[in-house]
């Protein structure tokens, strides 16, 4: 320190004024005898208020941290364990809350702490320049050069080219594990279980399909599904006999079922004989990105997506009416078989759901 | 200097004023609304329901709209105002009545539900102009509600026909224009089954033959299940699922995080022992 030899030279300078050091030098003050010691600065009254407090947050802390233990052994475990639904929120209610209250008071006691108790002294921190200096780089690349010569690397070309050649695929190598990220889905898009079945069922002499309730898988009469102003969800009927495949299928085959006044049904060109009596059937999945679009207002006649609002007519075949979807849902041909039963006489005639790469 | 300007010149004052008028605004409102008009029924005790009776209390409470032969009304382009009610049958008007739907105060896009008033607050006067409208053109009658409904089964068949517009939990939700799906916290089993029946405003119908009794109780089975769920995690916030949750973490969650910051790092006041 300076100020031991020139003592008389340096002015005394008011802490808390800039220092008579040049820049980039220590900014500890130099008129100040030997090492700062911390919290010199404070008053000492105010200093052992702040102590008490930071104190009594550290104890806060111990005892919720001792708290939440003892919750959970002795409370918590009470009446057969402690994991009933029922006693949840009891038991989220102590434990989150003696947790907190332990991390917040440890929190708020180091925050008191360092804000009133910590030195508030300037202190700077000496840096050396990053890079290396001029004769250390020298030394390297003199030894780099000589290390390519020793091994022979430059000399023997046969050896340098070949091991490019064993490096090369191994950058290449994690290029082909993003096969991994599946199998294309190919045609599995294009088609629904509703052409499976139809196409069983007409194997076996039948005209189509019977469509079932989604739930209780019962077959549906025409003359049962009779209200106008009705929807109910449908599947064809023996979906889930497919194994682990059948929640897959159920998510593409999907399909409202709309009880319409017959004279309301505009109808499409090629899809007049598609309804029984006022009675239409549509894909359940959005056209826009294949959200359930089953909110069917029976006043309006509207199918809409809670999605993104895209609204489609029930009475024109679906058309979007209003919304992002570009496409109206597709429609299901439907008929009634010998015994009245509703039944799907073909797959919807179109890729169900938003639009995919390869739908064209 | 008076004590209140010194109140009034502090930095919350204005927040404070603002609060007040707030609450008194909407204290004042609750009071005044017509909704919670609790007008004394006078003069209907509970007597045996007869046609005439119901015919009586139709004309006074619903022909204004719906006409004095149920008929129904249009106005001069056509449109309906009030539907015709030969057919809908006693189901439907016991719903649109012991919910609070009818008579109904205003014609918005959709007609809410409300506290039951006079004189419609007694049983027996629901049931005779239920009888009455029967009696003009049938339809589905007030339904008994089968015991012990299969709440699993009703899970099955709420997620499939009713979650998309009711939510999940039986929350509600919005349609287009103004109309939107009530919520089910406060409906009885015997409304529930009349809403399925009769298909009110824009709720599609489920009639019997497609959703059998036994799967109507499944479902009231299922949403009264979800109702007596508690909330473990404290507030329900909706029990919407991610969107109010996420909403309450962003806002709430980081915003005291952005506050602690604040505070931890904030300049350290200079308390110094000598100047």
């Amino acid at each position: 320190m300076s100020d031991e030899t020139n003592e008389n030279s340096a002015p005394e300078r008011v802490i808390g004024t800039p220092t008579t050091a040049p820049v980039g030098k220590v900014l500890v003050a130099d008129d100040e005898a030997g090492p700062v010691k911390a919290g010199f600065e404070l008053d000492e009254r105010k200093a052992k208020k702040a102590e008490r407090i930071v104190a009594s947050l550290f104890l806060l802390a111990f005892a919720a941290s001792v708290g939440f233990m003892v919750y959970f052994i002795g409370f918590s475990g009470r009446d057969g364990g402690m994991h009933g639904i029922h006693r949840a929120q009891e038991s989220n209610l102590w434990l989150g809350g003696l947790m907190t209250l332990a991390f917040l008071s440890l929190a708020a006691g180091v925050t008191v702490w360092f804000r009133r108790l910590m030195t508030s002294v300037p202190i700077e921190q000496e840096r050396h320049d990053l890079a290396t200096d001029e004769a250390a780089r020298a030394s390297f690349a003199r030894d780099f050069q000589q290390g390519a010569i020793d091994s022979g690397f430059v000399k023997r070309p046969l050896l340098r080219r070949t091991l490019l050649l064993a490096a090369a695929p191994l950058g290449l190598a994690p290029l082909f594990l993003l096969r991994d990220l599946g199998p294309l889905p190919e045609k599995r898009l294009r088609s629904t279980w509703w052409g499976e079945a139809v196409e069983k069922a007409k194997k076996e002499g039948k005209k189509g399909v019977r469509i079932v309730v989604d739930g209780t898988n019962v077959p549906l009469k025409a003359s049962d599904f009779n209200s106008p102003g009705g929807m109910i969800t449908v599947l064809p009927e023996g979906i889930h006999e497919n194994g682990e495949e059948t929640l897959t299928l159920i998510a593409k085959a999907s399909t409202i079922l709309i009880n319409v006044e017959p004279d309301l049904i505009k109808p499409v060109k090629g899809r007049e004989n598609w309804t029984v009596n006022g009675i239409v059937a549509y894909s359940k999945i959005c056209t826009h990105v294949g959200c359930p679009a089953a909110l069917y207002e029976q006043t309006t006649h509207r199918i809409l997506c809670p999605c993104h609002q895209s609204t489609f007519d029930a009475t024109d075949g679906a058309k979007v009416v209003f919304g992002p979807a570009a496409r109206a849902l597709p429609q299901l041909p439907l008929a009634v078989d010998d015994e009245g039963y509703l039944i799907a006489t073909d797959d919807y005639p179109e890729p169900v759901g938003p639009s995919f790469w390869e739908r064209g | 200097m008076t004590r209140f300007t010194a109140w009034r010149r502090r930095s919350w004052a204005g927040y404070a004023v603002v609060l007040a008028a707030l609450v008194a605004i909407g204290a004042i409102y609750a009071g005044v609304s017509p909704a919670t008009d609790q007008a004394q029924a006078t003069g209907t005790q509970a007597q045996a329901a007869d046609l005439a009776k119901g015919k009586s209390l139709f004309n006074q409470n619903c022909a204004s709209c719906h006409g004095l032969n149920a008929e129904g009304t249009k106005d001069s382009y056509d449109n309906t105002i009030a539907p015709s009610l030969i057919g809908v049958g006693a189901a439907s008007v016991h719903f649109q009545i012991t919910t609070g739907r009818m008579p109904a105060m205003t014609n918005a896009a959709q007609v809410p539900s409300k506290k039951v008033v006079a004189p419609f607050d007694d049983e027996a006067n629901v049931t005779a102009v239920a009888e009455y409208i029967q009696s003009l053109g049938g339809g589905p009658g007030v339904p008994i509600v089968p015991q012990g409904g299969d709440a699993a089964l009703g899970g099955k068949l709420f997620r499939t026909n009713c979650a998309q517009c009711h939510n999940f939990t039986g929350q509600g939700g919005a349609l287009t224009e103004g109309k939107y799906a009530p919520d089910l916290l406060e409906t009885t089993p015997v409304q529930i089954y009349e809403a399925m029946l009769t298909g009110p405003q824009a709720m599609p119908v489920f009639n019997d033959t497609t959703l059998t009794p036994e799967d109507k109780a499944a479902i009231i089975a299922f949403i009264e299940t979800t109702r007596e769920e508690p909330n473990p995690g404290g507030a329900g916030l909706g029990r919407m699922g991610p969107v109010s949750e996420g909403l309450v973490g962003w806002v709430v969650g980081i915003g005291l995080l952005v506050f602690a910051s604040i505070w931890i790092t904030a300049k350290k006041p200079k308390k110094l022992k000598k100047s």
